[in-house]
């Protein structure tokens, strides 16, 4: 008999907003099996974000705090500060966490806060409709560089894992995707991987997830599979930047 | 017990009294003592202080540890508060117990770092986005930055909203004899079903501020309004001196009304019959504790080291009964009780010409 596909008790049954070809849905179930793998749903408290995803405690089944712009992993670090015995993580995407965001997660990441920060970046300011992003690539077309990003206009995209690789602070810093299931695969054990060395006390994770935004990159779902793989990916390379662990 | 404290050092004793033992905040002069005190003290009993990376930073660490159910404060001065407010709109629409300290300094802009109450405006008519309220407690002795700071947690806990104290650097500067109340050292411990501290016993809790559809955010709204009715009508404070028989009525908070106090003084030896008003909660204003006062005045005057912030309270409680003056330093500049007197005795010759 083959097993039928579940529900994580990590996740709520309500039906996700995201569209189409989006990824937080994928992500969303990998964190929740990442949850459920370490039986600590009853002990974590999760921290939502900004935009797309600023709905996340709807669909996560676990004590939720929803933060200002930007500022979940400050949010998280006075979680963790009162609640050092519980799971923390911030979910964010790349306007939250690279732009409006940037000194908190890189002060969290510095001083080595306990807490896991899922990055969601998918190269665009989704939830207002695909404006330019830190993230977005050189050439990228968006609302807000309708000719394509050029540098002198709109400066480099940031890759915050790199950046962040540089601290002192930080345990575990990868950057996965899941636009292929053995992708899938391996964000998973990635996203595993961040909340063991939480559990275990280790200090500051986190995880960058390349995504798709079929809607605001004006692609179908599988034009957008394609799309990341070709642009994305050769320019926020796949691996992990740090690991305690090795 | 009596202790001689610093007001900003008071600030700090009388919050771990309260059970405070978490404090999020960001070097900025001249609050600075109560953050050093607490680097020394919190961890000495189990607590945590952190020095955050920005004013932003701390007060969203505030929200997330109050949202904890963590006792919480923050502290910081004019510039640092206003780089607060959009959490602190956050945190009183989640509804989260915490303590905010604001030691004024003068404004605007950069300012200076000399003493001022040019917040009030910003402390009392919301600071941030959207219809909230803070209760807003104004001390104006070493005693009073103790056993306020004690009050404001309390409030903070039965209301379960942001409290904020505002002072000024000669407040928080000054050297006073404290008493020290130990009836708060064992603080008890306060339910908070609402904190999120992890589902283990069924129903999972959500801390949040958003609400898309415009129905259930006015629900929000008037849930808020409701209680902040409840506060006003249940916590107004105020402090009268000698305004039994006032004619001529002075309303100032803070260290002003120290000074103004000298000038009422001042004003009896001539024979003025000078009283004082001193708002203790400046939000709610203790429109209830100056109405009766107001009209048995001739005259009211305003003192304040701002150009004018709490003289549009005193006029909405005046409600065009009786004139009001007002007379205000800003800046850093610190008004003398001479200055006071010579406005005082101005205001009683024109309110003879008037009535003559």
């Amino acid at each position: 008999m083959n097993a039928v596909p579940k529900i994580p008790s990590s996740l709520t049954d309500k039906q996700f907003h995201y569209c189409p070809g989006c990824s937080h849905g994928i992500i969303h179930r990998l964190v929740a099996e990442a949850l459920d793998f370490h039986n600590v749903r009853e002990n974590t408290v999760g921290v939502a974000s900004v935009g797309c995803s600023v709905l996340a405690y709807n669909y996560f089944n676990i004590d939720m705090q929803q933060a200002a712009h930007g500022r979940a992993p400050a949010v998280a670090t006075g979680i963790k500060r009162v609640l050092p015995g519980s799971i923390v993580f911030s979910y964010q995407g790349d306007g939250d966490l690279a732009s409006i965001g940037t000194a908190e997660i890189v002060h969290a990441a510095a001083r080595g806060e306990n807490i896991t920060v899922i990055f969601v970046n998918n190269a665009c300011y989704g939830m207002t409709g695909g404006q330019m992003a830190p993230t977005s690539l050189i050439g990228q077309v968006t609302s807000t560089t309708p000719k394509g990003r050029t540098q002198p206009e709109a400066g480099y995209p940031i890759k915050v894992t790199e950046m962040l690789s540089t601290l002192d602070g930080p345990v575990y810093l990868s950057r996965v995707s899941v636009h292929k299931p053995a992708q899938i695969r391996k964000a998973a054990r990635s996203i595993q991987k961040a909340f063991r060395y939480q559990i275990e006390n280790k200090g500051f994770s986190l995880v960058e997830i390349l995504a798709t935004c079929p809607t605001n990159w004006k692609l179908t779902p599988l034009e957008a599979v394609k799309w990341l793989e070709n642009n994305m990916i050769p320019k926020y390379p796949l691996g992990e930047f740090k690991d305690v662990g090795v | 017990m009596k202790k001689l404290l610093k007001g900003n050092v008071a600030i700090g004793e009388a919050a771990i009294a309260a059970g405070c033992r978490y404090f999020f905040g960001y070097p900025i002069t001249p609050q600075t003592e109560l953050s050093e005190h607490l680097a020394t003290r919190l961890p000495e009993i189990g607590g945590v202080f952190l020095q955050a990376e920005s004013e932003i930073a701390a007060i969203n660490m505030v929200y997330g540890a109050a949202g904890a159910g963590g006792t919480v404060m923050t502290s910081s001065s004019s510039p640092g508060i206003s780089l607060k407010t959009e959490t602190i709109s956050y945190i009183a629409t989640a509804e989260l117990p915490c303590v905010i300290v604001n030691i004024m300094r003068g404004g605007p802009g950069l300012g200076g770092i000399q003493p001022s109450q040019s917040d009030y405006f910003q402390a009392t008519k919301g600071g941030g986005h959207g219809d909230y309220r803070l209760i807003v407690l104004a001390p104006s002795s070493v005693q009073e930055m103790y056993s306020l700071t004690t009050k404001a947690f309390q409030l903070a806990e039965t209301y379960r909203n942001p409290v904020m104290i505002i002072g000024d650097g000669l407040l928080g500067q000054m050297m006073e004899p404290v008493e020290i109340n130990d009836s708060f050292l064992t603080p008890a411990q306060v339910d908070k079903p609402w904190a999120t501290t992890g589902c283990q016993n069924g129903q999972r809790r959500i801390i949040n501020t958003l609400y898309l559809d415009p129905e259930t955010l006015e629900e929000l709204n008037q849930k808020l309004q409701q209680k902040y009715s409840l506060i006003v009508s249940q916590e107004q404070m105020a402090e009268s001196y000698l305004t039994t028989d006032a004619e001529y009525l002075l309303v100032a908070f803070g260290t002003t009304a120290r000074i103004a106090k000298e000038a009422v003084e001042a004003a009896r030896r001539k024979g003025i019959k000078a009283g004082l008003f001193r708002p203790i909660s400046l939000w709610p204003f203790p429109v209830s504790h100056i109405a009766p006062l107001i009209n048995k005045s001739r005259a009211v005057l305003t003192v304040e080291m701002n150009c004018g912030q709490m003289l549009e309270d005193v006029k909405l409680a005046v409600n065009g009964k009786t004139d009001v003056y007002f007379y205000g330093r800003s800046g850093g500049m610190v008004p003398s009780s001479k200055e006071i007197l010579d406005k005082i005795i101005e205001m009683r010759d024109r309110s003879y010409e008037c009535c003559s």
